[in-house]
This record gives C-alpha cells, sequence and structure tokens, in this order.
C-alpha cells in the first residue's frame, strides 16, 4: 500500500473530531427550528374563548403583535402569565391559542389570573397548532402588520427573552409604521 | 463518612496507576526484572482500591444517604433494592466508575495471566493500560465525581430513578456493554505495544486473540441483551431503532467482529498485519468515541446521559491524543511492516478481507449517517435533520446480504488457495436443500416477501454447508471420535456462525411477517390478529411500589384454545410523574406475543398495540450462542498448554533479561 | 451547575410527559381501516415519522401529546385517500425534515445517501487489490505447497485438520 494511505485513518479521525467539536456550538439539539417562519398565518376558523358564539379567524390576528400558545394543563405557562401580563402593560398586543385544552378551565383560568390577551381562540383538538408547527406548550410567536410569521419561540416567555429577543422585533417592526 | 473513604480509595488508585506506569516504564528503559514486577503489582491493588470505592457508593444508595448528590439524583426510599443497587450505573457519574472498575480488572488480569509474555511486550502493554485507566480515573475524579456531597442542605427523599431504568435490563446490560468495550482496550494496547517496539513477529498477534475474542464475546452480549430490553421495556416493540447510543454500542462490534477475523488470519498465515493493528486501533477508538456520544450531548437520544458540554468536550479532549496519537503512530510505523502474504483471490484469506471490508463500510456507514444531522446542522446554519431507521435499514441491509453471501462460499475455501472444483463440490445439492427449507419457512409464515426469502435462503444455505461440512468430518474418522478431536475453536467459529445465521432468521421472519395493529378496544371487545382472537376483558387501577397503574387484562385464544392471559399497563411513577407503557408479552420460541395499552380514547376504551411476531427471540437466541462462541474459544487447548509452560517460559525471559544486567 | 443539570433534564422530560399524559378530550381515534394496504400504509407512515419533541422516538412509540395528535392526523389523511407523498409533505412543511426519519434526497444530504455507495466500491476496489498483490506469486508456491500438502497428509494422516481456523 502507498506510503501516505497510511496517514487516511489518521485524517479520517481528525475530520470525526472537528465535526463533533462543532456540535457543541451549535444550538440546543432538542429546540426545533420552525419552519413557518417567513410565512403566512395559517388559515383557520375557531371560536372565541372568553365569547364561543363569535368565530375568528386568522384575519383577527392584527400585527405587529405576539401570538402566545398556552393551556392550563402546561406548568410553565401559569409563570409565563404573569410576564404577559407585564408585557401587556408595554402596549403590545397579545394574541392567545388555548391549545387542547378545556375551555371552561381555560376560562377559569382567565378570569382568576387576568387576561392579557387581546383575544383567545380555542384550539381543542391542536390542528391549528399541528399548522403552527408547535409542539409543545407554551410557545410564542411574533407576527407582522400582514400576518407573517417572523419568529418563534419556544418556552416561557420571561423578562430576558423578552428584553432580548421578542421586544427589539416588535418595536422595529412597530416603528415601520402604525403600530 | 464511606463515601469519603470510597473518594480516597480512587484518588489512591489513580496514583498508584500513575506509579505503575511510570514504574513500567523505567522497568523497560532499564530492562529491569524487579522494577517489572513491581509496576505489575500496582494492577490489581489499584482494583481492589476502585471496588472499594464502587462498593461504598453503592452502600451509599442502600442506606439512603442523599447527602450523597448522586444517590439523591437517581435514588428514592420506595425503590426496590435490587434497583438501588444498579441504580450505581444508572447515570453518567456512577456508570463512569463502574467504566473504571471493569478496566482496573482487565488490567488486573492481563497483569496476571500474561507471565508467559516476553517482558518488553508485557511492559508495553501495560504501560499503554496504565496511561489509559490514568485518564479514566483523572476525568472521573476531577469531572464526573459520583462521591459528591451536598451539604449542608440535602434533599430528604431522592428524584427516584428513571422508571425506564427499574428493571433486570438495567442490572445487566451495562456491565456486560462496559466489559466489551473495555476490553477492546487489550487488543489496543497489544497494537500500539508492536508499533511501539516496532518488532516484526507475530506474538502480539496471538496474544490478543483471546483476549479479543472475550471482550467482543462480552459486547456481543451486551448489545442483544440491550436489544432484549429495549423491545420488552419501551412498549412499542421495537428491538432496534439506530439510535445513536445503539450504533455507539455497534459500530465497534461491527469493527471488533472484523478485528477477531483478521486475528485469526494473521496469526494462522502472517497476513493482514497492518489492517489488524488499524483494526485493533479502530475498535477501541469506537469504544471512546461511543462513550463521548453517549455522555456529551451532542446527539439526540432517548438513550444518553444528561446533557454536559463541559464533560463532553474533556472526553473529546481526551479523545485527540490518544487515537489520534494511536493514528499517528500507525502511521508512521505500519508502513515498514512487510508482509510476505500469498493467497489466491479464492483463499480463505481473501474472504476474510472481504468479510472485514464490508464490516469497516458497514461501520462507517453508521458513524456517517449518526453524525449527519450535526453536519447538517452546522452546514445549514441551524436546520435540523433526522436520519433514522429507514435510512440504516436500507444501506446496512444490501451489506449484510454480502456479509452473508461471504460466509456462504468462504466456510468452503481453504487458507492460500482453493480450487474452484473445491468450491463447487456439493453445493448444489446444498443450495437445493436450503431453497426447500426457505420455502418451507416461508409458507410456515405465509410471506412471498422476496427479500425475506433470499436472507432466508443465504442463511439457511450456511446453516446446511456448516452442518455438511460437520458431518464429513465427522464421517472420515468414526463419528464420536471426530467430533471430540475437532478443536475448541473449530466449535467457536462452527457456534458462531450458527448464531449470526440464527439471528439473521429471526430478523428477516419478524421484520416482514410481523402483524402490528393499533386498535380500539373497549372491555368486552374481542379482535382477530393473525391466528389469534384477542379479548379485552378489563382494565383496572393497580399500585405498585412506587407507581400506580391501569391494567388491562386480555384473554388470547387460537382456534378456541386458550393461549395466554396478559396484562399490559400503563404506569404513572409517584416520583418523578413518569408515564411508562408496560407491554405484555406471550414469549414463544416460534413467535411472541405482544401486547400494550396505547391512551385512553373515552368511554372506557382504549388503543391498544396487539402484535405478533414470529421468531423474533431466534433475534436474540442467536446473539446469545454468538456471544458463546467467543468465550468457547478460550478453552482452546493452545492456550491452556500456556500454563504448564509459563513457568518455563518465565524462566527463560528471566535468564536473557539477567543477561542484560 | 452539573447537579442542576443532571436534575433539570429529566424534570423537564417527566414534565412535558406529564403534561401530554393529562390530556384527554382531543384524541378520537377510531382505527378502523377500509382495507389491509391502508392499515399498512398507516403503520409504516407513524413508523417513519418523528415525535417532534420526544428524544428520538417514533410516532408509534411515543406517549406523547403531540405524538397522538400527528397520529391522528395521519389517520385521517389515510382515510381520507392522501398519498404517503402528501402525508409526508404536510408533516415537513409544518415541522421541517427533523420530522422524517427517512431523509429526503436533496443536495444536501446527496453525500449522506452517496457516500456509502462510494465507500463501499472504495472497499471493494482495496480487496481486489490486495487480491491482486497477494495472489502474483501463488501460482509457483502453489505447486510446492501442494506436493508438501500432500506429502504431509499422507504421513500424519490428517488431512482435514489443515482447516481448523
Amino acid at each position: 500500500m502507498a506510503k501516505q494511505s497510511f496517514l487516511i485513518p489518521l485524517a479520517i479521525f481528525l475530520a470525526l473530531v472537528l465535526i463533533l467539536g462543532l456540535g457543541f456550538t451549535l444550538d440546543d439539539p432538542h429546540r426545533l427550528p420552525s419552519v413557518r417562519v417567513g410565512q403566512p398565518f395559517p388559515e383557520f376558523s375557531l371560536p372565541d374563548l372568553t365569547k364561543p358564539e363569535i368565530e375568528r379567524t386568522e384575519g383577527d390576528l392584527k400585527g405587529p403583535a405576539l401570538v402566545n400558545v398556552w393551556a392550563t394543563w402546561c406548568p410553565t405557562c401559569y409563570a409565563e402569565h404573569e410576564a404577559l401580563k407585564v408585557i401587556e402593560q408595554t402596549g403590545v398586543r397579545i394574541f392567545g391559542i388555548n391549545y387542547a385544552d378545556d375551555a371552561d378551565k381555560a376560562r377559569a383560568f382567565l378570569s382568576d389570573l387576568g387576561d392579557p390577551y387581546v383575544l383567545n381562540v380555542v384550539d381543542a383538538d391542536g390542528r391549528l397548532a399541528i399548522d403552527l408547527g408547535v409542539y409543545g406548550a407554551p410557545e410564542t410567536f411574533v407576527i407582522d402588520r400582514e400576518g407573517h410569521i417572523l419568529y418563534r419561540h419556544v418556552g416561557a416567555v420571561d423578562a430576558r427573552v423578552w428584553q432580548e429577543t421578542l421586544s427589539p422585533m416588535i418595536q422595529s417592526l412597530a416603528g415601520a409604521g402604525s403600530g | 463518612m464511606w463515601i469519603e473513604i470510597g473518594h480516597f480509595s480512587v484518588l489512591i488508585a489513580l496514583l498508584l496507576t500513575l506509579l505503575g506506569g511510570a514504574t513500567a516504564l523505567y522497568a523497560l528503559q532499564r530492562r529491569d526484572v524487579h522494577w517489572a514486577a513491581l509496576a505489575l503489582a500496582a494492577a490489581p491493588l489499584a482494583f481492589l482500591l476502585i471496588l472499594l470505592g464502587f462498593l461504598t457508593l453503592m452502600a451509599a444508595f442502600i442506606a439512603d444517604d442523599f447527602s450523597v448528590t448522586y444517590v439523591a439524583q437517581h435514588s428514592n426510599r420506595a425503590l426496590p433494592i435490587q434497583y438501588k443497587m444498579s441504580a450505581v450505573w444508572g447515570a453518567h457519574e456512577g456508570s463512569f466508575l463502574l467504566w473504571c472498575l471493569v478496566m482496573g480488572g482487565w488490567m488486573m488480569l492481563v497483569a496476571r495471566l500474561s507471565e508467559s509474555l516476553a517482558l518488553v511486550m508485557r511492559l508495553q502493554v501495560m504501560t499503554v493500560l496504565y496511561g489509559l485507566q490514568a485518564c479514566f480515573l483523572l476525568f472521573l475524579l476531577l469531572a464526573s465525581s459520583p462521591f459528591d456531597r451536598s451539604l449542608p442542605f440535602y434533599p430528604g427523599e431522592g428524584a427516584d430513578l428513571n422508571p425506564l431504568l427499574q428493571d433486570f435490563g438495567l442490572i445487566v446490560h451495562p456491565p456486560l456493554l462496559y466489559m466489551g468495550y473495555v476490553g477492546l482496550s487489550v487488543p489496543f494496547a497489544f497494537a500500539i505495544a508492536s508499533l511501539w517496539s516496532g518488532s516484526v513477529d507475530l506474538s502480539w498477534a496471538k496474544w490478543s486473540r483471546p483476549w479479543t475474542n472475550v471482550a467482543w464475546a462480552f459486547l456481543t452480549a451486551g448489545i442483544t441483551l440491550g436489544s432484549w430490553w429495549a423491545y420488552y421495556e419501551l412498549g412499542w416493540g421495537g428491538w432496534w431503532f439506530w439510535d445513536a447510543v445503539e450504533n455507539a454500542s455497534f459500530m465497534p462490534w461491527l469493527l471488533a467482529t472484523a478485528l477477531v477475523h483478521s486475528l485469526a488470519a494473521t496469526e494462522k498465515r502472517g497476513v493482514f498485519k497492518s489492517w489488524t493493528l488499524l483494526l485493533a486501533i479502530s475498535g477501541f477508538a469506537f469504544s471512546l468515541l461511543g462513550a463521548f456520544l453517549v455522555r456529551s450531548g451532542v446527539l439526540t437520544s432517548v438513550h444518553s446521559f444528561a446533557v454536559d458540554p463541559q464533560r463532553g468536550l474533556a472526553i473529546l479532549a481526551f479523545l485527540v491524543p490518544v487515537v489520534g496519537g494511536s493514528l499517528a503512530l500507525y502511521a508512521i510505523r505500519a508502513k515498514s511492516i512487510k508482509t510476505s502474504a500469498v493467497f489466491a483471490a479464492t483463499s480463505r484469506e481473501s474472504f476474510i478481507l472481504g468479510n472485514n471490508v464490508l464490516l469497516s463500510v458497514a461501520a462507517l456507514m453508521i458513524l456517517l449517517g449518526t453524525i449527519y444531522p450535526l453536519i447538517y446542522e452546522a452546514a445549514t446554519g441551524g436546520l435540523k435533520i433526522s436520519v433514522g431507521p429507514p435510512y440504516f435499514n436500507a444501506l446496512f441491509l444490501p451489506l449484510a446480504g454480502l456479509l452473508l453471501l461471504i460466509l456462504m462460499v468462504g466456510h468452503e475455501t481453504r487458507w492460500r488457495k482453493t480450487e474452484l472444483a473445491h468450491l463447487l463440490k456439493g453445493q448444489r445439492w446444498q443450495w437445493l436443500v436450503s431453497f426447500a427449507l426457505m420455502g418451507a419457512l416461508l409458507s410456515w409464515l405465509e410471506s412471498s416477501s422476496i427479500p425475506q426469502a433470499l436472507f432466508a435462503w443465504l442463511s439457511l444455505n450456511v446453516l446446511v454447508g456448516l452442518a455438511r461440512q460437520w458431518g464429513t468430518r465427522a464421517h472420515l474418522r468414526g463419528r464420536w471420535r471426530a467430533l471430540m478431536e475437532q478443536s475448541t475453536s473449530y466449535y467457536s467459529m462452527l457456534l458462531g456462525h450458527v448464531g449470526l445465521v440464527i439471528a439473521v432468521i429471526g430478523i428477516a421472519a419478524t421484520s416482514i411477517s410481523s402483524i402490528e395493529q393499533d386498535l380500539r378496544m373497549a372491555p368486552g371487545d374481542e379482535v382477530q390478529v393473525g391466528d389469534y382472537a384477542m379479548r379485552l376483558t378489563r382494565v383496572g387501577d393497580v399500585d405498585g411500589p412506587n407507581y400506580i397503574a391501569e391494567r388491562g387484562e386480555v384473554v388470547v385464544t387460537q382456534g378456541g384454545q386458550f393461549v395466554a392471559r396478559l396484562f399490559p399497563e400503563k404506569r404513572r411513577y409517584h416520583v418523578s410523574q413518569m408515564v411508562m407503557t408496560e407491554a405484555a408479552i406471550d414469549a414463544g420460541l416460534s413467535r411472541d406475543l405482544y401486547v400494550a395499552l396505547g391512551e385512553p380514547l373515552g368511554d372506557g376504551a382504549w388503543s391498544v398495540r396487539i402484535q405478533v411476531k414470529p421468531l423474533v427471540r431466534w433475534i436474540w437466541l442467536g446473539g446469545v450462542l454468538i456471544a458463546f462462541s467467543g468465550l468457547l474459544s478460550l478453552l482452546d487447548l493452545r492456550y491452556r498448554k500456556r500454563t504448564t509452560q509459563r513457568a518455563q517460559m518465565a524462566n527463560e525471559s528471566l535468564a536473557t533479561l539477567s543477561q542484560g544486567h | 451547575m452539573l447537579a442542576v443539570a443532571n436534575l433539570l433534564i429529566p424534570s423537564l422530560l417527566g414534565l412535558m410527559i406529564l403534561v401530554s399524559g393529562a390530556s384527554v378530550a382531543n384524541t378520537v381515534e377510531d382505527l378502523t381501516f377500509a382495507d389491509d394496504a391502508s392499515r399498512d400504509r398507516y403503520q409504516n407512515l407513524i413508523d417513519e415519522l418523528r415525535c417532534p419533541q420526544c428524544l428520538n422516538t417514533n410516532l408509534a412509540g411515543s406517549d406523547a401529546m403531540i405524538a397522538a395528535n400527528l397520529r391522528r392526523e395521519v389517520y385521517r389523511m389515510v382515510t381520507l385517500g392522501e398519498t404517503d407523498e402528501a402525508i409526508k409533505s404536510f408533516m415537513y412543511e409544518r415541522y421541517g425534515d427533523f420530522i422524517l426519519y427517512r431523509p429526503r434526497l436533496m443536495p444536501s444530504t446527496w453525500a449522506l445517501w452517496l457516500l456509502p455507495g462510494v465507500l463501499l466500491m472504495i472497499g471493494i476496489w482495496v480487496w481486489w487489490v490486495m487480491a491482486r498483490l497477494s495472489s502474483s506469486d501463488s501460482d509457483d508456491e502453489m505447486q510446492m505447497s501442494e506436493t508438501d500438502l500432500a506429502e504431509v497428509e499422507r504421513l500424519l494422516g490428517e488431512s482435514h485438520r489443515a482447516n481448523d481456523t
């Protein structure tokens, strides 16, 4: 065998180490990036949570705004709720999608803990969530004026997430015209 | 207080290991027998000290000492005692302590059983092993110590062991697997010693064989057990998922299998010297890589330990000099190894080479698939991709088919050269018999699948061929005498290949002909699955030692005859609140009946997963036979004779060395 | 820090599973199929689709709520007569290639699908070269050793021992 070919195993190994080392620079392996980013908000026609006789559609979600996917069975949503109330105080619109939940429990949740949402939509069977590419709760989307999805955050929104990521986004969207 | 003693004990073991390595190097330099004896004496002592540390940790578990952080994280007062003990290796820190313990054990064995090995080689091998162990112990003590205490405030109750691990499988699977992974360090050490000394003789190959076979046997057993465990524990009826961690064990196994064959050829015929060296290095390298993959969190797996990049980096930092250094040494030294290999294309050597090429390609292919998601994510700036069973199955199957073909023809070959006439002799008869058997199998399975037929035919062909060969030997010299006179290594080869084809037949049968159905069943409903009528009689609540469960009762009949009563459960464990599916299995040699509860559908009805899996047990049976074959090879007379020659050879080496003083 | 990580991940996982196990209202799987072919298609699809939330499990093997919901979607689409391709497209339009266990063949996965074949060919070539190199002298040697071999066989009467491994 040619003398240089003995170096091949070493070369392969070094390439492998490089790739594995790269692995450390990557994002959390458990976080999925959203493939819906850049696309219009999915179409839907679902009842409003607090006023069930009204049907809401994607046109009712007027951006720039946050769209928050939540449920009463989701423990972190309780903590997030407080943060959302604070965020709402800053004048940002927050829409809610009540995900695979008991509507009565959800209404009780809002009346007990406060309602920072402009409106809430009942996604009882989770179809809208699937269309959004949601895989757990809570998740929060940022939409622009045309109703396109700009960003998805997985997990609870807290002060840090708001300050570092979501707020700048909303502000730049609002800055482009009337909010 | 005991934990501190254990901790201290392991620390002393580290010091002893470093000392042992240094002494071995010194003895090498001076060619001094007395220093050598000292160096070798360190290994058993170090092992005992690590064992002490291990036992103190186990004692802490049994005593519910939650001031020890590791115990608090992985145990619980209500945990049954056997799982408290096995929880020692249930997570990263403790399992790494087990790794070091097993390494210490192997080192002790090598130190004790290598007395008839030339002293220089013996010392070189031990030096490599001491070096490796020192790194392992350093990593254990610095980056993943199970001995840490969380004082002054510690929990009154533990977080509980992951319910998936509360099982017999956990008790046995990691120790077996580690015996294999760590055992591969021995042929690795022999290979390094050989490259280091630049010696031309083949004693390293001869000596490596029993150690390699045993390590390989344990690795086989570990993988087989892991597959069986996943099958009955995970609740969806699969027995291999090409999960990153499963692959991390399969890749070294493939290379170790190649190594076992390559060593045979090197020992008997002096061929493939540099290939065998490369395989020995790669086998252990993939073991270490496997350890990295499981513990670093770089790849997602149900199986991986908690994510800790810091730890992963440490392992990577260790991998680079050890494996990189070995491969560099190989690159420099191996090219000067002259081989006097002479063999024809139809020789046994050639077929072994083909076998090894295929096994290596398979290992590399699995590596590519396993790390590709990483490459993809880095290359696309964050997009994620999955590479799963459909990919691995599609690519592995053709390779497996080729391997079987090589086996089928290969065991007829002779060393150096085989006449074509000899190869073809009796083949037609053999092919026909196998075809008939295959037809019988497929009609029993009620299947008409071509791939299944092909794999079944190849496997049966090997079986019939092996039987025929064995029969020919028996026939020539009067049956029983001949059978007794065959060497143990012949039988271990036979058993290994028989085990392989049995496993392949099981895989072929169950992969294609399993019936899998998810059905809606309410209490009182009866469904027909295959030949079996299954009736869900009721679903009720049940209390376990540390869980509550909903348990269904399914009565299975076949043609009116009672077959089994199965109790699938959906458990919720108290502490972790994890939900687990406990499948109910009616095991049989010809088929398994597998029933698991899915989810409640309302009105008392459940989605029930029912499977009929023909010949699935053959997979693990085959694996067990393969593992046995590796152990059987140890009994070969060649290795036993050494005990009587040991004294003589020891005296000889003593004489030669003292002349150097 | 390590301790926190060690506690956090299993607890998060446990929470997620708790959370998924708790929901009841929305799974209305009837699980009846028009024919065996549809049932097989359904089983194959839920085997090949990945649960987006889990640590490497397919839809078939997962207890998570999202997996149950996605199974329901697959069931709905299979019974509506959608093709496998259409169903997989539906999934990866929403969850990306992550959800497919069989990576699509596209420029970014050419290396993945084609490299093993290339490796195999290299392997066969290596085998060919080595077999070639090693057999160049074999014919001359063959004759000699055959004679020797026959002699040995005659002397020792052990014609078959020579082929033990």
